[in-house]
């Protein structure tokens, strides 16, 4: 996709936009309350089938969002990661709820502070645990990206933790 | 039984094991010394006057910082003298600490037959952190120990197999001490956030 | 993941009377698996199908509840306790504050117990229905899940009215809750659990007369009475084996021995009976509520409505501070909607009047100089609810049995330790017994039925 696009093959990455951001195959890392209301969104009342993101693939091999779910500890952290590098491009991950943004309220000796600083996040649902009608907004966003990251054939550079936050520590 | 047939009846059965006894706000509380645990244990268990069949809990306190919490006056920076907590108290008070030992491991004791509760206090000195096991009287102690000994570091003698539950194995220290601080961070990957 | 020769001889020196030599299979399950519930790793030995031991190791989601606990102020950690049993975290909200409220030796008006016990109890029946839903998604049926999460909404709709959240809702205070029923809550409720009721129906029906879920649920993850109070096991995991304890009954708190309700108690201690103990479970907890609806004593205690023009009582502080005393003379502080139900008229009805712990209503928080102060004295670093020194251990039924919590204090603003007993954290020590001897596609419904919350285990 570094080549000069020419129309047709333009139009051909924009199908392909559409067609991925519309066939979602999502990995639900749930661990905690988070995927309460992650369970909610799938099903009936909220209904994320409708965005097409509608089957879980519960193996990071068949799957091509990893919607990272509810509080990583330390000690689950390695398992975040590999099965992040288990998944095949292309790839999204989404940060659900406020624990993996950025912690939570959990500032303590197991938590890890923000997937972002082990794995590289695309859309972050801040929220504990996010509405339904949050989580849908933030998949809309991630469609958009998709849809936007083909169009453009850019890959927008990956969001890791800048290194002068690593090591902030908050004021006591 | 209600709390002080309880505490009289343990107390009965094993009078220089018991270093003191209470019943605050209605939980009958013994302070039992390390090396009665499991006879005490077995006594509570089978005499059927207290039948306790359910070991509900087992945890441990850390008693090292009681009370030195600063409790500053709101302008103490221009020199206004601490004034006294204002406490919501009501009946008689509490007896204090259990014993002058850093740790106390405390068991939690119920009845299905009676429904009353027995709360047992052990006091564990730091330099000697070791207590006997009761895995042979409750299938249900394992677990607990291991957890007392993941975040204390109480020992349990005659444990199968006394190891890590809540933390990774590679984790330094024992979390739930007062001495360990709350954000001090571990990683197996990662920044140290 | 080893896997094994089956013979250790040459093929051609195997003979028909000699024994096939074989050795045992890990097999890894988890931490991240879909029928997990969250996170646990199950580490198994099989012996072809069938499970020789298992280990389970879990700690995953630990999140250092009980360290986050001393860190904040008894208030405080109420968030906290929301996220244990994160499907019915009415529940914890509930026994935790009553665990402070027996250390601090104070008691809550009588509405309020009320008010705290039917929001425990549509906890419960989201509990449960999480747990049968997720059981029955894993045996396959998706219906039934869709259909249970359905009536869960409904009832999350209601507690959302309530306390403003749907999940995570920190409804109860130290000393009563944070806001009166609305007045319009039986009409919804009652809308809510005929949903429920419905919803219950149809998946008996789809369930109970499908031969692949009894047979799959019966005679499976097994477990004595004598084996499960050994291990310490609680709640309906326990009385589907039989025995008959339950916290509500036998040592009962708030108003529930006011409400007549039955407590299900099976005989086979296995998966069916767990299933069947959790779904007549859900239907007394829809009975307690309605029995609570019914002798609930009034709500608004004081009369309305006031003298005097009503002003946000935000609105009336600025004017006052600005000198416009004429402009706020002959009106009356109100708060904003957002704090309906806990203004000063249903004040005596849901929090204790002891003004040391409870927070004043908003008007007069903003009103008078008696608010101010007891606002101050709550709120203001280095001062708020001191209990006296002393530990209290009081236990509530939980949605998985005894939830249990043992508060020391040492007389400052912070509590010194909270310990919770976590009732799936006994189950969770059986399942090594429980699985021994099952094949491997028994282990979905035995651990679908162990009903395990993460945050509970783990804390």
């Amino acid at each position: 996709m570094q080549r000069e696009p020419s129309f047709l093959t333009s139009r051909l990455q924009e199908a392909i936009g559409w067609a991925r951001k519309f066939s979602i195959f999502q990995y639900p890392f749930v661990t905690a309350c988070c995927g309460m209301e992650y369970m909610a969104t799938a099903c009936s009342h909220y209904d994320v089938d409708r965005f097409g993101a509608g089957f879980p693939r519960f193996s990071p091999r068949q799957a091509d969002v990893l919607f990272v779910v509810g509080t990583i500890s330390h000690k689950m952290a390695p398992v975040l990661e590999r099965i992040y590098e288990q998944m095949a491009e292309p790839k999204w991950v989404v940060a659900f709820g406020v624990c993996t943004c950025t912690g939570g309220f959990y500032d303590n000796y197991a938590t890890v502070m923000g997937i972002d600083t082990i794995i590289p996040v695309d859309v972050y649902i801040p929220g504990c645990p996010p509405r339904p009608e949050m989580v849908l907004d933030g998949l809309m966003k991630l469609q958009q990206k998709i849809q936007d990251q083909h169009t453009t054939g850019v890959r927008p550079g990956r969001e890791v933790r800048p290194e002068a936050l690593k090591e902030w520590t908050p004021p006591r | 039984m209600d709390a002080s047939a309880l505490i009289t009846s343990v107390q009965g059965r094993f009078p220089d094991a018991v270093s003191s006894s209470h019943a605050w706000r209605g939980d009958a509380t013994v302070v039992l010394r390390r090396e009665f645990l499991v006879e005490a244990a077995r006594y509570l268990q089978e005499d059927p006057a207290l039948r306790m069949n359910y070991l509900m809990d087992l945890t441990a306190v850390d008693w090292s910082a009681f009370g030195k919490k600063p409790s500053p006056a709101f302008f103490s920076s221009s020199g206004v003298a601490v004034r006294p907590p204002s406490q919501v108290s009501g009946g008689d008070p509490w007896p204090g600490l259990p014993s002058s030992s850093r740790f106390a491991v405390v068991y939690h004791f119920y009845s299905t037959a009676h429904g009353h509760r027995l709360r047992l206090v052990i006091p564990v000195e730091e330099a000697d952190l070791r207590v006997d096991s009761l895995t042979g009287l409750w299938r249900g102690a394992n677990w607990l120990e291991r957890e007392v000994w993941d975040m204390f570091g109480i020992e349990f003698r005659g444990h199968p197999g006394l190891k890590r539950i809540l933390m990774y194995e590679g984790f330094e220290g024992h979390p739930l001490r007062k001495d360990y601080p709350v954000a001090k961070r571990q990683p197996l990957i990662g920044p140290v956030n | 993941m080893e896997t094994t020769p089956t013979s250790s001889a040459t093929p051609a020196a195997r003979t028909a009377s000699q024994e096939l030599e074989t050795r045992d299979m890990l097999l890894n399950i988890g931490p991240a698996h879909p029928a997990m519930h969250g996170i646990i790793r199950i580490v198994a030995k099989l012996d072809g199908e069938e499970i020789k031991e298992a280990n389970v190791e879990i700690g995953y989601l630990h999140r250092g509840f009980e360290k986050m606990a001393e860190t904040v102020d008894y208030n405080g950690v109420i968030p906290y306790t929301d996220r244990l049993n994160y499907v019915s975290p009415l529940i914890n909200n509930m026994g935790y504050c009553m665990a402070v409220e027996k250390l601090l030796g104070i008691t809550v008006p009588e509405r309020c117990h009320y008010v705290r016990v039917i929001l425990a109890e549509i906890s419960r029946i989201t509990d449960h229905l999480t747990c049968v839903g997720a059981t029955a998604m894993e045996l396959g049926a998706f219906t039934v899940f869709l259909y249970m999460i359905k009536a869960r909404e409904f009832l999350w709709e209601l507690v959302e009215k309530v306390t403003g959240a749907r999940l995570t809702v920190t409804y109860c205070r130290v000393g009563g809750v944070k806001a009166d029923l609305p007045d319009d809550f039986e009409p919804p409720c009652r809308k809510a659990f005929e949903e429920t009721r419905k919803v219950l129906a149809e998946s008996r029906q789809m369930l109970e007369r499908n031969r692949i879920f009894t047979d799959r649920m019966s005679g499976t993850g097994v477990i004595s009475a004598e084996d499960a109070i050994s291990y310490g096991i609680t709640g309906p995991f326990l009385r589907a084996s039989g025995a008959d304890y339950d916290v509500r009954k036998d040592c009962p708190y708030a108003v529930y021995e006011r409400l007549a309700f039955e407590v299900p108690v099976g005989t086979r201690g296995d998966n069916m009976d767990r299933y069947l103990v959790r779904m007549e479970e859900m239907e007394q907890s829809m009975r307690i509520v309605e029995a609570a609806l019914r002798d609930i004593p009034p709500g608004p205690v004081l009369a309305n409505p006031e003298t005097g023009r009503a002003i946000p009582a935000a609105e009336m502080v600025d004017l006052a501070k600005a000198g416009k005393i004429t402009a706020i003379a002959g009106g009356c502080a109100v708060a904003c909607p957002t704090l309906e139900g806990s203004g000063r008229d249903r004040r005596p009805s849901i929090a204790t009047d002891e003004k040391r712990v409870f927070l004043p209503a908003k008007e007069d928080g903003y009103g008078n100089i008696e608010g101010l102060m007891q606002q101050f004295k709550l709120v203001m670093h280095g001062h708020g609810i001191r209990p006296p020194a002393g530990e209290v251990y009081f236990p509530v039924e939980g949605a998985n049995g005894e939830l249990g919590f043992y508060v020391v204090s040492d007389g400052a603003g912070t509590p010194y330790r909270v310990r919770v007993r976590p009732p799936c954290f006994a189950i969770m020590s059986a399942l090594e017994k429980l699985l021994a001897g099952d094949m491997v596609a028994d282990m979905i419904p035995t651990f679908g039925s162990v009903n395990m919350i993460g945050g509970e285990l783990d804390r």
